[in-house]
């Protein structure tokens, strides 16, 4: 009986750190493939030192980081100011449990995986604002109050987005949702869905042109000025996780999670992991080219495009699908 | 089985103990924060009876949403924390009425009726493995039996939307707004005008 319990133990514990070890490394190498691409568009060399082409650049910047002084200001709130890049880090690692990398590979294969994906991106918020708060500091104060606004804006219209794609699927499993793709991915009959999806995960991670929590031309470094050291890391590590975690889940929703473009020969037998990664691979350089391409918005356009445009948008699309689908008596099931 | 109880004590003591700190901690923003504590720990208990939907819903609306706001506001607030110990005493009777009451009422619902097989039921708290998913059955329920109540309660959050958006929202004159179709029309011809300035004169 507690024979049973270790080994069911020892293998959840296997099966976590096989997705949370390539997770860490992937990270590692986006923000090194990012600060190339960067300089790339920028006609610059970019990290060129550290190993071949400057491949271990990250690595050593992150040796770098936890060898420092971890510098807790006297004002602050130690306990939420410890807690917050903590919970920053858990809930960008702990959507990963429901992700399915290839046919069977997932750790939970839950009924509700896409409202769980959904859960834990709107936590996220949560590091930010008690970073912010903790710090008892104007900055990261002024950057935690736009975060709040920003991400419970940006939701809604992800919220909608979700609910055409499972009016499509007929269910909240993600290896179902992927499934339903077979014969059409979800991105070319829902594509201008699939741009607002992407453009809210832009907002929901922080990311350029909407990162005005942290903001550094005008709030310092935002909700982590006052974070130095090993708590800056897992900022970092968290931010960049999470940013893998929206380009999964925008390709499981509208790129087909692990299928083939066709289903023909020399194609199909790759394996869907492979598919899946160059997907992904796919969407974070979108990202970055996104960064490299446009300045940063400021707050009242953000506010105005999620909720002035993205929202109605979104509203219409939803009653637009459900009434095609209805009319065409395409509901599945 | 016995992971089933272990995370089942495990959520519930937690979501208790937070719930006890919500109202004993000094700092009104801890308390919101072990209030998010316990919402989460509830939607766990969720999880453990099968209504995954509902853990999810929990998650999403209460933690993800509502609660940052309050979140939100309770940091905003410039609270004295002398004078709110001072109203502690004051309060004190009633709030242990309301408690006393609560406590009775239980007391009497669990203690009339224990022959019904609701309280006596022994089988341990684990998922119910369902053909059918909850998802579909609450949705199954909700737009047929209760479809009239459901829209009163839309009709409801409509009502009190528009009541918080007319008491908050203010016109005042002299407001300088931007017109963002207006910006995307312009052009060469429309925002460059040329004026003849006579020597020494300036326009």
């Amino acid at each position: 009986m507690t024979y049973d319990i270790l080994i069911t133990g020892l293998i959840i514990i296997a099966q976590i750190l096989a997705v949370v070890v390539p997770v860490l490394i992937s990270v590692a190498f986006l923000v090194y493939a990012e600060r190339k691409v960067l300089a790339l568009i920028q006609l610059r060399r970019g990290p060129n030192i550290v190993g071949p082409f400057g491949i271990l650049q990250s690595f050593a910047d992150a040796l770098k980081l936890i060898t420092k002084e971890n510098i807790i200001p006297s004002g602050s709130n130690k306990i939420v100011f410890i807690l917050a890049p903590i919970i920053t880090m858990v809930l960008s690692l702990a959507g990963w449990a429901v992700i399915p990398f290839a046919p069977g590979w997932v750790v939970s294969d839950i009924n509700v995986g896409i409202m769980y994906l959904f859960a834990v991106s709107s936590l996220g918020v949560y590091g930010i604002i008690m970073a912010g708060w903790a710090s008892n500091s104007q900055y990261p104060f002024l950057g935690a109050l736009r975060s709040a606004a920003q991400m419970v804006s940006y939701e809604v219209s992800i919220g909608f987005v979700i609910i055409t794609v499972l009016l499509c699927v007929g269910s909240l499993n993600l290896s179902k949702i992927v499934l339903a793709q077979q014969t059409v991915w979800f991105a070319i009959p829902l594509l201008p869905m699939f741009i607002i999806f992407f453009i809210s995960a832009l907002a929901e991670t922080n990311r350029l042109p909407f990162d005005l929590p942290e903001d550094e031309s005008t709030l310092v470094a935002g909700f982590f000025t006052e974070y130095s050291s090993a708590s800056f890391v897992l900022f970092f590590l968290g931010e960049y996780a999470s940013m893998i975690l929206m380009s999964s889940m925008t390709v499981i929703l509208f790129l087909g999670g692990w299928l083939p473009p066709f289903d023909i020969y020399p194609l199909n037998v790759v394996p869907g992991v492979i598919w899946f990664t160059v997907k992904v691979i796919f969407i974070l350089f979108l990202f970055i080219w996104v960064r490299g391409t446009f300045p940063r918005y400021r707050y009242d356009q953000l506010m105005r495009l999620g909720w002035k445009v993205f929202l109605p948008f979104s509203l219409f699309w939803v009653v637009a699908t459900s009434g095609f689908l209805v009319y065409f008596e395409m509901l599945p099931n | 089985m016995f992971l089933y109880s272990l995370t089942f004590y495990l959520f519930s003591s937690v979501a208790v103990l937070s719930a006890l700190m919500v109202i004993s901690a000094k700092n009104p923003v801890h308390s919101v924060l072990f209030l998010i504590l316990s919402f989460v720990n509830a939607s766990g208990l969720f999880v453990l009876l099968g209504a995954e939907f509902l853990a999810m819903i929990l998650v999403v609306v209460y933690v993800g949403a509502v609660a940052v706001l309050f979140l939100f506001v309770v940091m905003m607030l410039d609270i004295n924390f002398v004078k709110l110990r001072e109203g502690f005493l004051q309060y004190l009777p009633f709030g242990a009425l309301l408690g006393i009451v609560l406590v009775i009422e239980l007391g009497i619902l669990f203690l009339t009726d224990r022959s019904s097989n609701i309280y006596n039921n022994q089988t341990p708290l684990q998922p119910i493995v369902n053909e059918v998913e909850n998802t579909k059955m609450i949705g199954q329920i909700l737009y047929t039996e209760y479809f009239y109540l459901f829209q009163i309660c839309g009709i409801i959050l409509l009502v009190a939307m528009i009541g918080s958006i007319t008491l908050t929202l203010r016109d005042k004159g002299g407001v300088k707004r931007q017109n963002i179709d207006s910006q995307n029309t312009v052009d060469a011809s429309t925002a460059i005008e040329k004026k003849k300035v006579k020597i020494g004169e300036g326009i």
